[in-house]
Parts: structure tokens; sequence; C-alpha cells
């Protein structure tokens, strides 16, 4: 299915300090050089931090996972649940229409949304709050039909009562997940024909809305700020194996070579670089289009932290730079970082002077 | 019936304790390190003796395929991915276990994973469940705390991580080689096999994808025997396992059940009867939406396991069954799944990226009967054209249900046509 990037994109994107801190922490999940393995779950959480997934997001990831470009938006264009275009304000909304839920009357819930959200899917309510469409199975079929809204599951739903739903989510309430039927879980409706002696000392609500009631995160973006970091497998002594999966890991090598300036393959002429950056601090390289944090660190770690050191890079020490760009071979002269350099130099004289 | 001690799901419905201490409560994570202290070749062994196959629908012996893995390591680090992408159309058993009873998948990774010398495990869960993921993820930063992962995982000796990833809605991910193509940051498409993954999985490594049934089971079938195990069932069609029902029946619902049990009794213990009386039943799709339905006057009798449906020209798949009475446009339904299919081709091979766009208009035709009879053989023939020519099996997947209706249902479907346009040529005559 073709899908696009929306033609009306934002200038920037970055994630919270929070989120930024989430995503580092994902990355250790997989062995070294399998960082892009991370992907999905970070352009999720860009996009759980915007409401939609735009292409500096899309980008960001990508340097951060030191991808190219192209990897990530076909990773992004290729799994439905990235919204590549904006979405409701407060709220996406997504009906469930396949055939369980259809036979059950998902197709009264499609009627609902065209009335009181909007004629189309996708298309924003009048004031942009809510939008909706319709989705593939979300496996929740012994509650059918079902909707999900932000982050919860809405089951056993009626068109009457998915329509007060939608009325009190346009009053700026949340309303309460899961089954709404007074169902628990996923058990007979009637009553329980199966695990009886644990009835009497159940829980308030089951596992998914006693999230939703604790962290009442189910329509917010998030920022990472909701619930603390944890990093289970990184406590304490970690088992080494990780670590082992370098043997089989092609771009492992690769990685392990300290991108020093020392070391670095010598091809072009090596520019004059700094050992640490000077008393000013460092600048800001991420103000070149194409530098992202991960690209910025990397810059660092060969000696550059001014933007006039790259603005005065010749086209042998250009071609040095690129040798030594892992992962980014060919960005500098694509970008046109010298130019960039040495524009975002003029347009800063004014002040610094 | 089967009672509820011989239940493995405990705490399906979430309504006990679900933290790690409500599990050890319930008997789960007890004697684990006893388990793999016995060794890897006896766990298979028991594993094969129990005769569980797999639960995710193809039913393929899971202890003949952990056998698959090399015995001895090459250099290169084994793995275990469990495959918790569940998004066949019915099915919602794995949900439940994620949820409401994630210790028993958890204590079932370790030891699977000691079993095929993987010291990492991924549990690829499906992005749409963000809540099961917390809840999952919430589980596994418990047994972490409690040792029982980590460096001497459960004290067994044995060290063993196991980190949970997500997808991001993409059904294709639900195939075990594109399951791996995602988990390793790529677009979900099928890998050519051979090589198979206990060769060359994840990251080229050894590696061995179950369904979360598949693990789940594991502790409580090695701390009970494999003759417990085994005892549920027809030979050949072992142990308990979980059913989702869906559609019309009185109460939908999620229950563990001993394999082959008839399906009338399912039905009337669980689930409050059909919708209308069983003169009501049109159909049903036993086993997800990828095997073929069955009518209505021969479902009584069913037996809900592999070898029954498959006899019967169906299949139990993931055990969900999607119940449909007299009120349900059979030809639409199935239409349904004839467009979920086309949504969810990843586009790699031709004739499913065509074929299910192809057989889906049709089927949009076959539905409001503005078709000619001869088309049915038509599609019939394009399903065949599709089915087994393409690099995975989504192609058959999307091929099964189409054929399944045809030939329950071709009366219907030409009545239609015939309907519409004898109502065509009334219009014409009283011009």
């Amino acid at each position: 299915m073709l899908r696009r990037l929306h033609h009306d994109q934002p200038k920037t994107f970055s994630f919270t300090p929070a989120n930024q801190a989430w995503a580092e922490a994902q990355m250790t999940k997989y062995p070294d050089g399998r960082q892009a393995s991370a992907i999905i779950p970070l352009l999720w959480r860009a996009q759980e931090q915007e409401g939609w997934l735009t292409r500096p997001a899309i980008e960001y990831v990508a340097d951060i996972l030191d991808m190219a470009y192209i990897r990530a938006l076909e990773v992004a264009s290729f799994y439905f649940m990235f919204q590549l275009e904006p979405v409701g304000r407060v709220a996406h909304i997504q009906i469930c229409g396949t055939t369980s839920c259809m036979i059950c009357g998902a197709e009264d819930l499609v009627a609902v949304c065209r009335e009181k959200i909007a004629s189309k899917p996708h298309q924003l309510s009048e004031d942009g709050t809510l939008s909706w469409e319709e989705v593939e199975c979300l496996g929740a079929c012994s509650n059918a039909p079902m909707a999900q809204i932000g982050k919860d599951y809405y089951e056993d739903l009626t068109a009457k009562r998915f329509g007060e739903m939608i009325e009190a989510i346009k009053m700026g309430q949340t309303p309460k997940p899961g089954p709404q039927n007074g169902r628990f879980a996923s058990e007979p409706f009637s009553g329980l024909t199966s695990l009886e002696q644990y009835a009497n000392a159940r829980a308030g609500e089951n596992a998914s809305v006693h999230l939703a009631q604790t962290q009442e995160d189910t329509l917010r973006r998030i920022d990472g700020t909701e619930v603390p970091l944890v990093t289970s497998w990184l406590s304490g002594s970690k088992p080494e194996t990780p670590r082992v999966a370098k043997a089989c890991v092609k771009s492992a090598a690769k990685a392990l070579k300290a991108p020093e300036a020392d070391n670095a393959k010598s091809t072009g002429k090596k520019p004059a670089t700094l050992e640490v950056a000077r008393n000013s601090g460092a600048d800001d390289l991420k103000q070149i289009k194409g530098v992202g944090p991960k690209l910025e660190k990397h810059l660092n770690s060969l000696g550059f932290f001014h933007l006039d050191q790259i603005a005065s890079w010749n086209e042998m020490e250009l071609a040095w730079v690129e040798e030594n760009l892992e992962g980014f071979k060919g960005r500098a002269t694509r970008n046109n970082w010298i130019a960039q350099a040495k524009e975002l130099m003029s347009s800063q004289q004014p002040d610094a002077s | 019936m089967l009672k509820d001690e011989d239940r493995i799901f405990t705490n399906l419905y979430g309504m006990h304790d679900r933290t790690i201490k409500g599990a050890k409560a319930r008997g789960h994570w007890d004697g684990t390190a006893k388990i793999i202290k016995q060794g890897r070749d006896w766990i298979i062994d028991q594993m094969k003796a129990s005769g569980l196959r797999g639960r995710g629908g193809a039913g393929f012996p899971t202890g003949l395929k952990w056998s698959f893995m090399p015995k001895e390591s090459d250099g290169r680090p084994a793995y275990l991915v469990v495959n918790a992408d569940e998004s066949e159309p019915g099915t919602c058993k794995d949900r439940e276990i994620m949820r409401h009873d994630p210790h028993t998948l958890i204590e079932g990774c370790l030891i699977a994973s000691f079993a095929m010398q993987a010291h990492v495990s991924y549990i690829y869960i499906r992005g749409e469940y963000i809540r099961e993921r917390e809840a999952l993820q919430a589980a596994i930063d418990e047994a972490y705390d409690a040792g029982l992962l980590g460096k001497d995982a459960a004290k067994s000796g044995w060290d063993f991580d196991l980190y949970l990833h997500h997808g991001a809605g993409a059904y294709i991910c639900g195939e075990e080689t594109a399951l791996l193509e995602s988990l390793e940051g790529r677009k979900g498409m099928p890998r050519m096999k051979p090589p198979f993954p206990a060769g060359a999985g994840l990251y080229g490594c050894p590696t061995t994808v179950n369904n979360v049934e598949s693990i789940s089971v594991v502790p409580t079938i090695l701390r009970r025997g494999p003759d417990w195990f085994a005892s549920f069932g027809r030979p050949n069609n072992a142990g308990t396992k979980l059913f989702a029902i869906s559609g019309h029946v009185n109460n939908p619902c999620v229950v563990e059940e001993a394999m082959s049990i008839p399906f009338e009794e399912l039905i009337e213990r669980h689930c409050g009867g059909i919708r209308g009386g069983w003169d009501n039943l049109k159909a049903i799709i036993p086993g997800g939406s990828s095997v073929p339905c069955i009518r209505g006057e021969h479902c009584r009798e069913a037996i809900m396991d592999f070898d029954y449906l498959r006899e019967q020209r169906s299949g139990l798949g993931t055990a969900a069954v999607i119940v449909m009475d007299q009120s349900t446009d059979i030809v639409k339904a199935i239409w349904r799944l004839s467009k979920f299919y086309k949504h969810e081709s990843c586009g790699q091979c031709t004739p499913c990226r065509e074929g299910t766009g192809w057989m889906m208009r049709v089927m949009e035709r076959l539905v409001t009967g503005e078709a000619e009879v001869e088309e049915i053989d038509m599609l019939f023939d394009v399903t065949k054209q599709v089915e087994g020519h393409t690099i995975c099996a989504l192609g058959d997947a999307a091929a099964w249900p189409i054929q399944g209706l045809i030939r329950n249902f071709r009366d219907e479907i030409e009545d239609r046509i015939r309907h519409k346009r004898a109502g065509r040529k009334s219009a014409v005559a009283a011009e």
C-alpha cells in the first residue's frame, strides 16, 4: 500500500530528555552494532510524543541509530501504526473492522464516527480534536466489537455507548477503558465457567484497565515522565552473552574501530582538528541540516567542535571527513555542510559582535 | 470436562494476584532450577513425549523444532524468539497470557532458551498491545528483581536475558522470518527458506521462533510430566489448549479446554450456546481467518483438534473460533477477510500482491451479486494460482477462506447472482 509523507512537515524534532533517555535504554537490548533493531520502538515513541510521525522525527531517529534516512523511511511507511499525517489533537480513534468485529457490529461504530467526527477516515473533525480510521484485527475478538483510543482498548461496545464515549472525549474526559458492558476481561459474560475459585478475591479491574487507571495516560502525549525508566536487564551483573554476538555481527568489526582521528583512514587530507572545544564552548553542530545528535558526537570525536572549523574545510579535507564518517559517508557533501556552516556563521555574526 | 486443577493458565482472566507473588502461589517458578539441571536432552525428550504441537497455527511438534537447534555452538550465539505478534483475525488468546499470566511465559522462555542453549531471548509483541506490553514488561522487571532472570537465572547456573520488543501493526510480522526481519529493524518481508532460522535466523545466528502459548505451557508440562499433558486429547493432538470464541454465541470468551473437545460441548459449556439455537448456526471458521469455514450442519459433531479439522478440509489453526449465525452475510464475511489479506500483503511476491487485490475485487462483486456465475470458477482458479506460489504462507492464507466459501456456499453465491440478474431482467421487462 502506498503511504507517503505528509506535505506539510514541521521544521524540527527532538526527543524530550526523558524520552531520549528511554530511547538510549532501548538500544541496549540489542547486540553491539545491531542498534537498528530499536527503530520501531523509537519511531513509536516519537509518534507518542508528537501524535504523528513527522519527517524530522524519522530523520532524528535514523541519526540516533546510525541508519540511512531511506532505511528509516522504509520502516515508517511499511508499518501501519505509524501515522504519517496529522491526527486528531486529542485522540485518534481506531475501529477494528475485521470479520469478528464486523459481524458483531463494527459497521455501526464506523457510522458513529462518520456522524460525530468526520465523514472520511483520517480526516480531522471540525475543531481538529478527533480523527478516526478502520483498522485490521486488533486481537480482542472475544470482546467484539471494539476500538482502540490512544493507548487503550474499549471493548464490548454498542453504537450507543460508543457515541457517549466520543461525546465524553469531546468534553475533555477520558472514558474508562476495557469492556463497556460490565465484563471483567474475556470471561463469559453470564458468569465464570472455569477458574471460579478466584472470582471472589478478584482485583478491581483487569490488567489493562488497571494500568490505564494508575498511569492516566490513555490520551496523553508521552514525554517519558509518566512512568519511571526501568532497565532491569542492565542492573546487577549482566550476562556477557550479548557481547558474544559480535562473532556473527558483520558490522561489529566496523563498530569496534574507535573513530579516533589517529586510526582514521587517510584518503584526502586531514583538516586541522582540536583536542577539545575552545573555551567559548562547542557550537551546536546540529544546526547544520543532516547532523543529528549521533553525528554531532561523532564529529566531536573526530576533533570538530565549531562551525568555523567546518566552514574552512577545502575539498581534500572534505574528502577526508567523508571517508571517516562511518555509516554517513557522503552526507557532508550531499547536504553541503561547508556552505551551511558558512551561512550559519554569517547569520550568527551580528549577535556575537 | 477439564478440571481447574488441570488448567495451565490459572489466572487467564486476571482475577487473581497478577504479580510474581501470585504466580508463585499458583505454582509457577516452582523448581525451575531443578528442571534446568536435568539437562537439555532431558527437556527436549520430555517435550517430544508430551506431544505438544505448536500453538501458533501450523501445529508443528515443539520438541522436534527445538531439536533442530545446533547441539554445539560454532561461536555464534543462539536465540529464542517468542512470536507474540498475535494478529490472525479471531485470535485473542496470547493477549490474556501476557497481561494476566505473564510469568508462565517468562518461566517458559528461561527453560526453552536453556534447552536450545540460548542466553538471550526476545519476545516480539504486536504494537497495538500497549497495555499488554506494559504488563509483561512489569512482570519481566519483577523476575529480574527476584533473580529469576539475569546472571545465574533462578539459581540454575544459566545466564539468561529476556528482552521485550514490539512491532507496529503488520500482520505479516507473525510469519517467523518476517518477524526476524522486523526485529532486525527492517520492513517485515519474509525471507526465503532455506536457510531455516535454526541454521541462520536472527542476526544470522541459530534461532527458534515459537508462539507465546507453546512456550508458556512448557514449565507446567515439565513439572507435571509429559504423560499428564498427553492424557488430554486424542493421540497426536495432545494437551490443553486456549480456545478463543468470537461472533454469534451467547457468551464469547477465551477459555482453556482439553484438545479434541467436541465443538458442541465447547459452545454449550462455556459460551452459553449459539445465538438463536443450533438451527440458527450458519458456519464457523474454526481456527482463525486463514482456515476454510465449515457449514453449520457439520459443526455439531466436529471435534476441535488438528487432525479432525484437517480431515474436514479446514484446520485448527490458532483455535480461534468465529461463529456465524443465519443473519450473517457469509459472502461478505469472507470478503472482509480478503480485504484484510489485501491490506496485509507485504508486496514482495507478485502472486500475493496482485492476487489478493484481485480476489478482493471479485469477492466484492460476489457480495453484491453483480457477477457472472462463471466468475466463481475463475476466482477459484485464481486462488489456486496464488496458493503455493509465494515465499510465505500469506498467499495460501488468503486463498483458503475463499476456497472454503466456494466449496461450502457455492449455492448461495449462485443464488445471489441469479437473483440479481432476475432483478435486472424484470426491470428491463417492465420498461
